[in-house]
């Protein structure tokens, strides 16, 4: 396994790769530091453009551009992103149309000590309630790269999930491709599917690891596009494997287990049961805590992975 | 101003109060005071400030106006039918569900409009990136954005004066509509953000007064704003909200509702007395 890298920080990267080859802007809302947009103001310090701590503004700013022909990235925490600046995201942005790409850091509990008021759990709900808002959660550095690059040519409104952990690396970047709102098989198995998203999908495949040892193949897919979900995929997932185990750092109402599971009920009725954060606000405390008070873990992925399974009719 | 172009301003902008007027009494609903405080603003900008192309309604280098106070729409349509973006008769259709004319602007559906418009306080910061894209581009178009004086509580219009001045905006004109009056009564008396011109001069703004129903005054106005360079420019435009139509003057309940058949006889008679 590769060193761990965090998905803002490929970001970033990324942001200051492409800034050769393609005409964007950057935007930040003083977090340029911690989104790491900062690699990109270092290297084209004329197309980033610092909004100050006020990230309303900076939203409709960012569709301004967009409306003067521009490709805009707008950068800052996702709680700032997807909650206080909602409003703006949606009449701004996301109503007519314009090309924005939100990039989004630090959602999740993995932000770690500066606890609740900073660990946003409800992005990806509000950005999902958005018409014609595109969600990606890349689930590593390789697929963070690669998504930042499919954002820059996409035309339209994009929510880029990025958390502040570092992370396994599970993809090679020789091999992979990024593919808009299709889902990516990682592992095979008959029994049950977990659809793991961001930075769980490392997870979900520890899990199967677990579970495998105790007789049990589980299907391990990563959903990076959340919106529009690969529905496909998802119902050939419900029936194949009759069980589905969904994964992810964001509150299990409204996220990616709420959208699996209205895909279900709708079109292949089978179980579905969500990992995440069981309607709570996050807390204070050292990252590993966090993830095994909060139930992210391979072993609790696992564990609800043969609960599933067990109730297979 | 030469006697001609006033009389044809004069002209313009009764003909434009009279679509204000036709579309909020069609769709029985909307809002003429704030559309007809602003109507000789817009018919000073569309008729004779602004570089715009009504065969071509996204020309990359057209002057573009973002109406902040976007409930005024029916002054904006008003403006850009009169100016030939779309047919006179489309007025009519104001707030139908089958029509391109939304409560609200919406530049996806109605040529001419620069930007989606309705919640208070946004559209400036979207004139704000439209005159940094024109920085970024070297290009040499100026973006106007018209707000309310009661918009001007919403705090992100002082992050947009704050953003505009910061980065040197002087491709960008305010216009604030200090027509006095919002939903609930006076501006004053609601939530008072006045002193306006000493505010936007703290906030870094050259700041202009004018007399939003005198085109002269206004021309002055457009002028300082266009001459004025190394920042961005607010014209303060002191307005009677309903201007044109005696009974809706200075009256708050006309903010939002719609004159009856007997109320648009009335209107239209008065504003035809001026042609």
């Amino acid at each position: 396994m590769a060193d761990k890298i965090a998905t803002r920080e490929a970001y970033g990267n990324a942001l200051a790769e492409f800034g050769d080859k393609y005409d964007f802007v950057v935007l930040d809302a003083d977090l340029a530091a911690a989104t790491k947009t900062g690699i990109f103001k270092k290297k084209f310090p004329e197309r980033f453009f610092n909004c100050g701590i006020a990230e309303g503004n900076m939203m409709t700013v960012a569709a301004g551009l967009a409306a003067a022909g521009k490709t805009v990235f707008a950068s800052t925490f996702a709680m700032f992103a997807a909650g206080r600046a909602f409003e703006q995201v949606r009449n701004s942005i996301a109503y007519p149309h314009l090309n924005v790409k939100i990039g989004a850091t630090h959602a999740g509990i993995t932000v770690g000590e500066d606890g609740a008021t900073h660990q946003c759990l409800e992005d990806i709900a509000t950005m999902r309630s958005i018409p014609g808002m595109a969600i990606v959660n890349p689930a590593d550095a390789v697929e963070a790269r690669a998504a930042v690059e499919w954002a820059i040519n996409y035309k339209g409104p994009v929510y880029l999930r990025f958390g502040r952990l570092a992370v396994p690396v599970v993809y090679d970047r020789d091999t992979y491709n990024f593919e808009f709102g299709k889902n990516i098989t990682l592992r095979e198995g008959k029994d049950v599917t977990i659809m793991a998203t961001g930075i769980t999908v490392d997870m979900a495949l520890e899990a199967a690891k677990l579970l495998e040892a105790d007789g049990i193949s589980a299907r391990v897919t990563d959903v990076h596009t959340i919106k529009p979900l690969d529905k496909a995929d998802v119902l050939d997932a419900a029936a194949k494997t009759g069980a589905i185990v969904t994964v992810e750092e964001h509150n299990v109402i409204g996220g990616l287990g709420s959208a699996v599971a209205e895909c279900v009920s709708e079109g292949r009725p089978v179980r579905v049961l969500r990992v995440g954060v069981e309607d709570k606000f996050g807390r204070s405390g050292k990252v590993p805590a966090l993830l095994e008070m909060y139930g992210l873990t391979p072993a609790a992925i696992a564990s609800e992975a043969k609960a599933a399974v067990a109730l297979k009719a | 101003m030469d006697n001609a172009k006033l009389s044809a301003l004069k002209k313009t902008a009764a003909n434009i109060r009279l679509g204000i007027l036709e579309g909020v009494h069609a769709a029985s609903s909307g809002h003429p005071g704030g559309s007809l405080s602003i109507a000789d603003i817009i018919t000073y900008l569309y008729f004779s400030e602004m570089n715009v192309n009504p065969a071509d309604s996204r020309w990359a280098d057209r002057d573009r106006l973002v109406l902040s106070k976007g409930h005024t729409a029916p002054a904006l349509y008003a403006a850009l039918a009169e100016k030939g973006f779309f047919p006179r008769e489309a007025l009519a259709t104001l707030r139908q569900a089958d029509s391109f004319l939304q409560g609200h602007p919406d530049m996806k559906g109605t040529p001419g409009v620069d930007m989606s418009t309705g919640s208070l306080g946004l559209g400036v910061s979207a004139a704000c990136g439209m005159a940094l894209a024109a920085k970024i581009d070297g290009k040499d178009y100026r973006t106007y954005a018209i707000i309310g004086d009661g918009e001007s509580e919403e705090g992100q219009v002082w992050e947009a004066a704050m953003f505009a001045a910061h980065y040197k905006l002087d491709n960008l004109c305010f216009i604030l509509d200090l027509n006095g009056l919002q939903i609930d009564g006076k501006v004053t008396d609601v939530m008072n953000p006045t002193p306006h011109d000493k505010k936007f001069e703290a906030f870094g703004f050259n700041v202009i007064t004018a007399d939003a129903h005198d085109f002269e005054s206004l021309e002055a106005a457009f002028a300082a704003a266009r001459a004025c360079k190394g920042k961005p420019s607010v014209i303060i435009a002191n307005s009677v909200k309903g201007k044109g139509v005696s009974f809706m003057e200075g009256q708050v309940g006309w903010h939002g509702s719609a004159p009856n058949d007997e109320q648009y006889a009335a209107a239209v008679a008065e504003i035809k007395a001026v042609l």
